[in-house]
Parts: structure tokens; sequence; C-alpha cells
């Protein structure tokens, strides 16, 4: 078999338990998750549905209670020493907070070149011509470097965070809400920016969002999670064009358009609010929200199944 | 349509170890009584602020009010000492802060934070405001709300949170609800639900909202007038139909091409609006958006544009739309 044949990054049935107060809260139960090399899947849900925990799990951030991650056909929960630290500079994280992500005390040049020090990818006059190109790369000016991060802005500081990603030329990118801190003028640059870096540099990307339209801009495929459980998974075109699950469908209804002409189109509101992991519903998940609830919800777990092709879901209505 | 509240000229400074910082400069605006008016702009275009000033919440020093009137129904509201504020305040003016995990106070009951302006500006005793209140937590939405009156903020989720706000804000009947993004701490299934019931609230009791936001979304949804701010001064303004069908000044053009369609192609790259906002320490004599815009003159740079007419009730302040400007095609 050769490496080709294998997805770049498999999730095979992702557990994530934590212990509160003596009671088990399952923040990821069962997720599974093939993704190819080059592409972008999204990631959707509310707080709290254990997307950014995933994400974490994926570049070994915290470690599964179970399940198995296998990166270019290595199981990766079984890296250690050595082949942890390479398995680091393969793949990176940009964050949701540029406020908050970025050490206030070193200057830019130090944050940039924070992973090729720990590498001993670069030194000295290499160092530096590294930093310069990689904020070239991202759209800041070469004078930016000897600046601290409470000198910009919030896009600017989102890039700053996007260069120290890049900096040891990772292959996978998790992107954890990289623009839900930013204004809408800023966000669709950022976006921009990691769609060019994406087709220059080869990137693959798991891009965690609740912004569902900016996911379908920029996502090949989208999952949506729902209380640690898969929901749905299709191409984003497909997602947007014909969403299965009544929690999708409630999901997209609920982004405001932009258009006020889009003012009289038919609401799905769901009522409540999402329930406790702690005690989360029996049986379907998603059940005390549900308009479409039916007797069998309560009772058994929906199965995950392909409806259509390439289009999963976990839904009573498909059965 | 008579207007609740018009704010005329409004300018106000912050005076800080830097310097003095412009945040609004010369903003004029007026909500007609019973309809909803949004502000919209990105962060630091002075929305906030001018919001604040409507109720006189800021605290001064830092800021200074350099300039300019707020009539609410016709007095002008800064020149109020701060105890005629505070008749105001709660009673006839409702306020709903953006984050619903700060703007409660943690160690009193939900009860008594609802029940406060009750009982301050309507003479409610205890029992009437409990009745009141319960029934306010059904209005928004609560479930058991005899329960949940005794219950602590720590006890509800985000959006039950913000429910509360307005439960509070809703106490006294005010005339002026006042919205700093309600609901940008939320998701968007809660989003909905909060926004939906906003509209709900206005059509049963005719309140007059101001909705200060950046969400153009949220605006299209709910709001019958947009004024758009930047850099501290309004940039256009007019009906939602008109400044989301015929846009005229280039920022609140470049926003909405900012965001992406629900029809748009995912090979179609997304237009942002280059550059990052100006440093209102030391404003340009210009136009605010003069270094960001792709349509910039030689006279944007040193005079600041005057507010043209577009039609009906839509005005735009771009040099582009003056009489003597040449047609852009």
């Amino acid at each position: 078999m050769t490496i080709d044949a294998q997805p770049f990054m498999q999730v095979k049935g992702l557990k994530k338990y934590y212990n509160v107060q003596n009671q088990t809260l399952k923040a990821v139960d069962n997720i599974s998750l093939d993704i190819s090399e080059g592409e972008t899947v999204g990631l959707v849900g509310e707080s709290g549905c254990g997307k950014s925990t995933v994400g974490r799990a994926m570049i070994r951030l915290n470690e599964p209670t179970g399940g198995e991650l296998v990166f270019k056909g290595e199981d990766m929960l079984k890296m250690r020493g050595n082949r942890l630290k390479q398995l680091r500079r393969e793949v990176q994280m940009i964050f949701q907070d540029p406020y908050a992500s970025l050490n206030p005390r070193m200057a830019v040049e130090d944050i940039v070149a924070e992973g090729l020090d720990i590498h001993h990818l670069a030194k000295g006059k290499k160092r530096k011509e590294r930093v310069l190109e990689l904020l070239d790369l991202v759209g800041l000016d070469e004078e930016h470097r000897n600046r601290y991060p409470h000198e910009f802005s919030g896009g600017q500081r989102q890039r700053i965070g996007i260069a120290r990603a890049l900096a040891v030329n990772p292959k996978f990118i998790v992107c954890d809400e990289p623009i839900s801190a930013l204004d809408v003028s800023i966000q669709a640059q950022i976006v921009n920016l990691l769609k060019s870096l994406q087709q220059r540099m080869g990137l693959t990307y798991l891009f965690i969002a609740h912004d569902l339209s900016m996911v379908k801009y920029i996502s090949d495929r989208i999952l949506v999670m729902y209380l640690g459980n898969r929901i749905e998974l299709a191409s984003s075109e497909a997602l947007h064009a014909k969403p299965l699950h009544p929690y999708t469908q409630a999901l997209l209804s609920s982004i405001p358009i932009p258009d006020p002409n889009f003012k009289k189109r038919e609401r799905i509101v769901v009522s409540g609010d999402v329930p406790s992991p702690l005690h989360p519903p029996s049986g379907c998940v998603f059940r005390t929200r549900c308009p479409r609830v039916m007797d069998k919800c309560q009772e058994k777990v929906p199965e995950w199944k392909e409806v259509q092709s390439n289009h999963f879901v976990a839904c009573h209505l498909y059965e | 349509m008579s207007t609740i509240i018009e704010v005329k000229n409004l300018a106000v400074s912050f005076h800080t170890y830097g310097g003095e910082v412009q945040a609004v400069r010369g903003v004029s605006f007026s909500v007609p009584r019973g309809s909803t008016v949004a502000i919209v702009g990105e962060s630091g275009c002075g929305k906030s602020v001018t919001a604040k000033a409507m109720m006189q919440l800021l605290s001064c020093p830092p800021a200074e009010y350099k300039g300019g009137e707020i009539l609410f129904n016709g007095e002008d509201i800064l020149q109020k000492t701060e105890r005629q504020m505070e008749r105001i305040r709660g009673n006839e003016m409702g306020m709903i802060f953006q984050d619903p995990m700060t703007s409660l106070n943690p160690t009193l009951t939900i009860g008594r934070q609802i029940t406060e302006g009750m009982m301050k500006h309507r003479a409610f005793n205890g029992k009437e405001a409990k009745e009141e209140a319960i029934q306010l937590l059904h209005l928004v939405g609560i479930p058991q709300p005899e329960q949940r009156f005794d219950q602590y903020p720590h006890e509800f989720s985000g959006g039950m949170r913000q429910r509360v706000m307005i439960a509070i804000s809703l106490a006294c009947q005010p005339e002026l609800l006042i919205a700093d993004e309600p609901t940008t701490a939320l998701d968007v299934t809660i989003q909905a639900q909060i926004l939906q019931l906003l509209k709900k609230l206005q059509e049963e009791m005719g309140t007059s909202i101001l909705l200060i936001t950046h969400d153009l979304g949220v605006v299209a949804e709910t709001c019958d007038y947009v004024v758009v701010m930047y850099a501290g001064v309004v940039v256009e303004s007019g009906t939602a139909e008109e400044i989301f069908a015929n846009a005229q000044h280039p920022y609140t053009k470049g926003l909405l091409q900012s965001i992406p369609r629900l029809d748009q192609q995912r090979a179609q790259a997304l237009r942002p609006i280059i550059g990052s906002p100006p440093d209102l320490m030391d404003p340009s004599p210009g136009c605010p958006f003069y270094a960001r815009c792709e349509q910039a003159m030689r006279i944007c740079k040193n005079h600041h544009p005057t507010l043209e007419h577009v039609n009906g009730e839509h005005y735009s302040s771009c040099w582009l739309r003056h009489p003597m400007a040449q047609v852009v095609r």
C-alpha cells in the first residue's frame, strides 16, 4: 500500500471524557472523520459541542480518552519523544483570540521565530531572513518585527499568529475560530489570506467555526456537531443546498441574512437551550429541541448513515 | 412620525496618556417612535460611545462631551444632572448590554435585580414587584419563572441571562430600549430566539429600539433604519432597504461585499476592505475612509465630505455624491 492511498488524517471513534464532580462528562463522543491532503474540512456547532476539543486532540494538545488518530498512515497517539517533536512541526494551530494567544512581552520577531528556535531550524542571519519572509507572506511590514503585540490591531495580530504557525512549514493546520474575534471588513482579509496560503503551500485545514456562512465559503466538506456527537457530514454545497438533519436546518435558518428582502422567509427557530453535557438526553441528543421529534428518538441512538453519496447523517427520519 | 430621540452633532473625546482620542466627531441621527434603528460599524467606530452618551453613562473624566445635544422627548440629555438622569435611566430608557455573563450582579438573585427598578421608579411594593417580575420572566420565555425568580445569575445559561437582562430593561416599560450588541456573545440558534423576542416585545409594547451591532445580517432582519458609522462619524444613513439595495458610500459597499452571500461561489474570492481603521488620536481633516477607499480622489484627503442627500431619507457623506463630482460607473 502506498502512502497516497491513505487518507491524510484519519479520526476513528474519537472520545474525550472529563471527570466532573465524580461524573463523566462526554465532551466528544465517537467522532470519526477522514481528511484528504489539501482539503479544508469545516467543523461547526454551538459553544460547548466539543468542536475545539476535537481540533485540539487532532494535534495532540489533549489526550483523547479513546479512539484512534492516524496521521499519514501513522498512529499519532503512539508517537513519543523525537517523533512527537517532529509531529509538532507538521501540525500547527491558529487560535481564536488574537489578544490572548500572543505573549505580550515578546517582540513579533521572537514570537514568529519561537518555533524556529525550538526546532533549531534557523539561527542568526537566516533566522531574521526567515522571519521577514514570513511577515511578508502574511502581509505585514518588515518594520513590524521589532514591535510588541499591543501595538497591533486584531487583524494584524491574527496575521502574526498565522506567521507563527507557518514558521515550521506545517502540513496540517487547525484553525480554531480564527476570524470570530475580528471585524467584518477584516474577516474577509484573513479568510482570503488563509485560502491563498493553502493554494501556495498545499496546506490542509480543519476550520472550526460557528459562523456557517464563512465556513461554507472556505470549506470543501463540513461536519456538524451537537453535544459531543456528530450530526451531519456533507460537501459544503450539499449541506447548504439540502441539509438533512433538523439541527442543521435550524442552524442554517438561524443565520441572519444581510438582505432585507429575505425577511419573509420561513424561519425554523429551535426552542430551549443546549442541555447539560453531564446529563445528555437519552437516544438522540438533539431530541429535546427537535421540531420533528418522534417517540423513537427517545429510545434509540440514531445510526450514522450515508443517506446520499458522501452525505452522512445521524437521524431517525432517514431510516 | 415623531421622533423619540434625536442626536445632533454629538462629539465625545477621551483623555488618555497618549493624548486626546476623538472617539465621536459630530454624529447626528434620530430614532422615529416605535421603530428600530441600527447603528452599524466596526470596533472603535464610536457606536458604543454614542449609545452610552445617550444615557450619560460615560465617566467624565476620561470622557468629555465636546459638543452637540441629545434631545430625548425634546429635552437635552446632556444638560441633565446625575439625579435627573437616575429618574430617566431604567425608567424611560432601558439598556441591554453586550455581555450577559458580566452585566448581571452575581451576588444578587435575578428576582432582586428585576424588581429593583420597579420598586424605585414605579413605587411597587415587594409583592407587586414580584408578581410583575414573574410575568416578565414568562414574557421573555424563561420556563418555571416562580422558581427561577430566586436563583442567581450563575445558574442561568448565556441565552437565559440575556433574557433576564431584557426582562430587567423592560421592567419599567421604557419608551426607548438601547441594545448594545445584544446577541454578539450568543450562539446562532439562541440569537434567533432573542431577535424574535425583541421583535415580539416591540409589537406588543410599542417600544422604540436602538440596536448597536456589527452584524449586517442582524440589521437586515430586524431594523427599519440604518446608520453606518466609521471612525467616529456617520458615513451613511437611510432605510434598511435603501442601504442594502442601494448603498452609496464606498465603506458601506465594502462592508456588504466582504461578507459571503449565500449564493456566492466558493471560487470567487471575497472582496475585503484593505487596511485598517485610522487612528483617532490625530484624525485627518479629510474623509476618514480616504486611506482605505478604492475610489479616493484628491479632494478627499484634506476636505471632509458634506452629507449629501441621495433620495428619501437616504444620506451619504461622500464626495462622490457631490453634485459636482464626475459620474462614476
